[in-house]
């Protein structure tokens, strides 16, 4: 019983390993290059890495003072 | 040979030829593709808000999309959603059962959900008629914890769970649409792509699994993590992934290559990664460790290049709003902070 299912486990697992196999792949320079010109490409949209100025910083509301 | 010998010879031939095309297109390493870009400037967050109201360990938060409201869970039983700009509660949501794991914000506002140990991810209509907050739907198929969830609409919700598998649910009739089974180990974390095409899965077998929703398979697996992944998320372009685990690494695997990028390690780290997010432009990866700390990388170079110190117990769940402009951390310590 438990030899068939064995079986069918193992059957299943070589055609996910086939699958898994056939995939086309891109050069890692080509990846590399796209990761980094994404990032180039968005860094000054990207709050976190430019930093926020407190004038435009929504948690960080402006203190007013005034001369009492 | 018998059938199960010729299947088991197959499989290692069918992993040795993977093993070799991905060599193949290795022509060269991130660090050295990126020689030549400077390390990002220290980077110095400080803590403008902190939430306070839960009252027991915190283990999950999900910011919402396009809004500063997020939503957080703790083993004191409730879910909160949270005005983080004014830090005042929108919603304080009692739960059935107080051992919830994981939370999440529907795209659209309208919803929440959350799960755990009771093995059923329940869902919670935030815009009810009468202005209370009701269970919507319990779906229960699961026979393990639900360690993570996340919603493709409001009528879709993917989630993990403890039994190795993960299930796409149609929410109006509370079923399954597809299981996800192929994982070895509990599955710990998951995150949609940015086109809501696929989602990617990290496991206590060591490895990351990409899935295509639609099609309901696995495309790729990688493995290289020396112990369970705890966490999980996609490189902004959705081109790219990055999972964090015990063995005190995180790794970037890309999607088109197939294969491990780069590794995020320092000797100085010994604990294992609780969390992980991305900044908008993917320059930045923040990661949430046993240590009680965050560490910020500089994602192409590998570097560290910022902490975030302010937990008095482990940093258990870490987002970035999606307009980039805040991180939100959550401890077992019980309190949030929003940081920038």
């Amino acid at each position: 019983m438990s030899g068939s299912s064995n079986l069918v486990a193992m059957k299943k697992i070589v055609q996910q390993l086939r699958f898994e196999a056939s995939i086309n792949r891109v050069k890692v320079s080509q990846a590399a290059a796209d990761l980094q010109q994404f990032c180039m490409q968005n860094a000054l949209q990207d709050p976190l890495l430019t930093g926020v100025s407190s004038s435009t910083n929504p948690f960080r509301p402006q203190k007013v003072c005034s001369f009492l | 040979m018998g059938e199960m010998e010729e299947l088991r010879k197959e499989a290692d031939n069918l992993k040795d030829q993977i093993t070799e095309a991905r060599k193949v297109v290795q022509d060269t390493t991130l660090q050295e593709a990126v020689a030549g870009t400077t390390l990002v400037g220290r980077v110095q967050l400080k803590t403008r808000k902190t939430l306070r109201g839960h009252l027991a360990k915190i283990y999950a938060m999900h910011w919402g999309t396009d809004t500063k409201l997020c939503v957080s869970a703790s083993q004191d039983g409730k879910l909160i959603v949270w005005d983080t700009l004014t830090t005042n509660k929108v919603n304080a949501i009692p739960l059935k059962s107080s051992w919830v794991m994981t939370c999440a914000y529907a795209p659209s506002g309208n919803m929440v959900a959350c799960g755990g140990l009771d093995n059923m991810c329940s869902i919670y209509n935030l815009k009810g008629k009468d202005g209370n907050v009701k269970v919507m739907r319990e779906l229960a198929a699961h026979t393990g914890y639900l360690s993570c969830c996340r919603f493709l609409s409001d009528s879709e919700i993917i989630t993990s769970s403890g039994d190795c598998t993960c299930i796409l649910w149609d929410i109006e009739t509370g079923t399954e649409k597809t299981i996800f089974a192929g994982h070895l180990g509990d599955c710990m974390s998951l995150a949609v792509s940015p086109d809501f095409k696929m989602f990617i899965s990290g496991a206590c077998d060591f490895t990351a699994k990409l899935w295509d929703i639609r099609e309901a398979t696995c495309r790729q697996t990688f493995s290289g993590h020396e112990s369970d992944i705890n966490a999980i998320g996609f490189f902004p372009n959705g081109n790219a992934v990055i999972t964090g685990s015990d063995d005190a690494t995180c790794k970037l695997y890309d999607l088109r290559a197939d294969q491990e990028l780069i590794t995020y390690q320092d000797s100085g780290i010994m604990c294992g990664v609780t969390s992980l997010a991305p900044s908008l432009s993917g320059r930045l990866l923040l990661a949430g460790y046993d240590d009680f700390n965050v560490n910020i990388w500089d994602m192409l170079k590998a570097e560290r290049v910022g902490v975030l110190a302010g937990h008095d117990n482990r940093v258990s769940c870490i987002g970035v709003s999606s307009d980039g402009m805040a991180c939100c951390t959550g401890s077992w310590d019980s309190f949030l902070k929003i940081w920038n």
